[in-house]
C-alpha cells in the first residue's frame, strides 16, 4: 500500500490524499478531519496555487457588484487545524501504484484519493475565442481576470449589441449566463441606456434551460426584460475582429461585445493520468456513492465529477455528507452509503434586488412551490427574500460550508415538501 | 406509444422519432431513417459515426454529444456537421437506432 505513512502504538496510519482546495476539496477535508483522529487518519489537501475563489461571486463583479478581493482568500485559511495543504501543481496520478505525482518530481501516496480539482476554461478548444477581440470585445466573466476586464468593458459600454453565448455544456453554474442578462438588464436600466443596448442569448440548448418547467419560466423572464433568445446554436467559431458569432451549422450573429461562457473541461493532470477521467477530463464515479468506477479507493466530489447534475457549489455541498460518510466506510471496509440523489439549489439573480430559487435532483426537475417546506422560500418566483437570501450565502459560504458545518433546514437529500408537482405537464 | 415502420418492421419510438429499444434497430432500416432526415445517401463516414453512436450507447447507456463526438469519433466536429447537417449528435443517434442523447444540465 503507497499510502501506508507510520505505525504508532501497533496502529497504521491511513492517508487521504484531497486533489484540490476548493469547494469540495475543504468541506471534505474538514469533515474528515472532524470524524478522524490525527493518529488514525492523514489528510493531506493539494493545490496549485493558494487563491479560494468564491466563485458565484464572479457574476457580480463585471456590474460592480463586487471586486475581486473581496471574493478570494487564501486556501489553507480555510482547512482545519490537522489538515496539511500542499502548494504545488499536479503531474499525474498513477492509479496502479496509489501514487500522485508532483511537478517537482515529488510524490505521494494515498490509502484514498479525493478528486476535487474542479473544472477549468478551454478557451482555445473553440476557434477564434482567443483570437483578435479577446479581452477588447470578447469577454468571459467566468474567471477573476476576465470578469474584471469585463467590468471596464461595460463601463465604457455606451450603446450596441451585446450577445451572451454558451459554447455547450457542461459548465458551472449553468444559470449563471441567464442571470449575467437579467442583471445587464438591470445595469442598463440603472445606466439610463437600456433603450440603446440589444441584449441576446444564445444557447446550444432547445430552450432558455435543460428542464422544461424552469426553461419556460425562465424563458418567460428574458421575454419580460426585452432579452432575445436564439437557441440551438452551436458555436463553432468567435470571430471578434468582425464581431460575429458563427455556429457550425453556418448561421452568423453580430455583436458589439459578447460574453462567452467557454467550453470546461477537467484539470490538465487528468489526462496525462491513465484511466483516471473520461475524454472531457472530468472522473467517472457512481453517481450515488461517488466512488470512482475505476478504483475502489478512489473518489470524486465537486465539479471534477462526472455526474449528470449542474456543476455547481450546492451539488459540491450535498454531495460532501455522502462522500465523508463513504470515505469512512471504505475505510472501515463497510459498504457504501448509496444516498446522494443529485440534489441541486441555485438562487439565480433576476436584478432589480430580486431573485428566483431552484431545487432539483436527478429525478425530479426545477418545479414551482416552496423550499424546503411550504412555509419556506419561493421557489420559481421572483423575490426580494430569495436576492437576500443569495446576498447572505457568501458569508454562510466561509463561515458554515467550508468548515463543514450543516446549513440549519437544508439537508443533503432534495425536499419534496413544498414543491408543487403538478405544474409538470 | 408512437410506432414506425422501417425496412418492413414495425419499431416503438419516442414522440420525436428516435427508437425506445436500440435492439429493435438493423443496418437495413438506417437508409429510410436517413432519407427522412434530409440525407440520401450514407456515405462510409456516415456509417463511421453511426456505428460509433452504438457502441458509445451499449457502453455508456447514452450517446454522446457533439464536442465527445468530435474528440473520439475520428470525425472532427466540423465534418460531422457537414455529414448531419441538422445536428450530428441528434441527427446521427435518431439514425443509429438509439434514444435520444440526454443532454448535461
Amino acid at each position: 500500500m503507497g499510502g501506508v505513512v507510520a505505525v504508532q502504538d501497533g496502529a497504521v496510519i491511513k492517508r487521504v490524499v484531497i486533489l484540490g482546495g476548493g469547494t469540495g476539496g475543504t468541506l471534505s477535508a474538514n469533515r474528515l478531519r472532524r470524524l478522524f483522529p490525527v493518529d488514525e487518519v492523514e489528510i493531506v489537501v493539494v493545490d496549485q496555487n493558494d487563491d479560494h475563489v468564491y466563485q458565484p461571486g464572479l457574476l457580480f463583479v463585471p456590474f460592480g457588484l463586487a471586486h475581486g478581493d473581496e471574493i478570494i482568500r487564501p486556501r489553507h485559511r480555510q482547512l482545519h487545524k490537522g489538515v496539511e495543504f500542499r502548494e504545488v501543481p499536479i503531474e499525474r496520478v498513477d492509479l496502479e501504484s496509489d501514487r500522485v505525482h508532483f511537478e517537482d518530481g515529488t510524490v505521494i501516496g494515498y490509502d484514498v484519493l479525493v478528486v476535487a480539482s474542479g473544472s477549468r476554461l478551454v478557451e482555445d478548444e473553440t476557434e477564434g475565442l482567443t483570437g483578435p477581440g479577446w479581452k477588447e470585445k470578447v469577454f468571459t466573466f467566468y474567471d477573476p481576470a476576465g470578469a474584471a476586464a469585463l467590468h471596464d468593458a461595460l463601463e465604457a459600454f455606451d450603446g450596441g449589441r451585446v450577445v451572451v453565448n454558451v459554447v455547450d455544456l457542461p459548465i458551472k453554474c449553468p444559470v449563471a449566463p441567464l442571470e449575467f442578462c437579467f442583471l445587464a438588464d438591470w445595469y442598463f436600466h440603472q445606466r439610463g441606456i437600456r433603450h440603446r443596448v440589444q441584449l441576446t442569448y444564445v444557447t446550444p440548448l432547445d430552450g432558455a434551460f435543460t428542464k422544461p418547467v424552469a426553461s419556460r419560466r425562465l424563458a418567460g423572464l428574458l421575454e419580460e426584460k426585452d432579452v432575445a433568445l436564439v437557441t440551438e446554436f452551436n458555436t463553432g467559431e468567435v470571430d471578434g475582429a468582425g464581431g460575429r458569432l458563427v455556429s457550425y451549422d453556418e448561421r452568423e450573429i453580430g455583436f458589439d461585445l459578447a460574453v462567452v461562457v467557454p467550453l470546461h473541461g477537467g484539470a490538465t493532470y487528468v489526462a496525462r493520468s491513465p484511466g483516471l477521467g473520461d475524454e472531457l477530463g472530468f472522473v467517472a464515479v457512481d453517481k450515488h456513492t461517488l466512488q470512482s468506477v475505476a478504483r475502489p479507493n478512489m473518489f470524486a466530489i465537486g465539479d471534477a465529477a462526472g455526474v449528470p447534475t449542474s456543476k455547481a457549489g450546492s451539488v459540491t455541498h450535498f454531495e460532501g455528507e455522502v462522500l465523508v460518510e463513504n470515505v469512512r466506510r471504505f475505510l472501515d471496509g463497510q459498504p457504501l452509503d448509496a444516498s446522494y440523489d443529485g440534489h441541486a439549489n441555485c438562487f439565480v439573480e433576476t436584478g432589480f434586488g430580486k431573485a428566483l430559487l431552484i431545487d432539483f435532483n436527478y429525478d425530479t426537475e426545477p418545479l414551482p412551490g416552496h423550499f424546503p417546506s411550504s412555509v419556506g422560500l419561493p421557489l420559481l418566483k421572483e423575490s426580494r427574500i430569495n436576492h437576500l437570501g443569495k446576498l447572505m450565502f457568501q458569508s454562510l459560504y466561509w463561515h458554515s460550508l467550508l468548515p463543514g458545518r450543516d446549513l440549519p433546514g437544508v439537508g443533503s437529500a432534495m425536499p419534496t415538501r413544498g414543491k408543487d408537482t403538478a405544474a409538470v405537464r | 406509444m408512437p410506432t414506425a415502420t422501417y425496412a418492413g418492421t414495425t419499431v416503438t419510438v419516442d414522440d420525436e422519432g428516435f427508437f425506445e429499444d436500440p435492439s429493435q434497430w438493423t443496418e437495413a432500416m438506417a437508409p429510410e431513417i436517413a432519407r427522412a432526415e434530409g440525407i440520401d445517401e450514407l456515405t462510409e463516414p456516415h456509417w463511421q459515426v453511426i456505428k460509433f453512436m452504438r457502441s458509445e450507447y451499449a457502453q455508456k447507456g447514452t450517446g454522446p454529444t457533439v464536442r465527445v463526438l468530435g474528440k473520439t469519433s475520428g470525425v472532427s466536429v466540423k465534418e460531422l456537421y457537414q455529414l448531419f447537417p441538422k445536428g450530428p449528435a441528434k441527427v446521427a443517434a435518431k439514425i443509429a437506432g438509439i434514444p435520444k442523447p440526454r443532454g448535461c444540465i
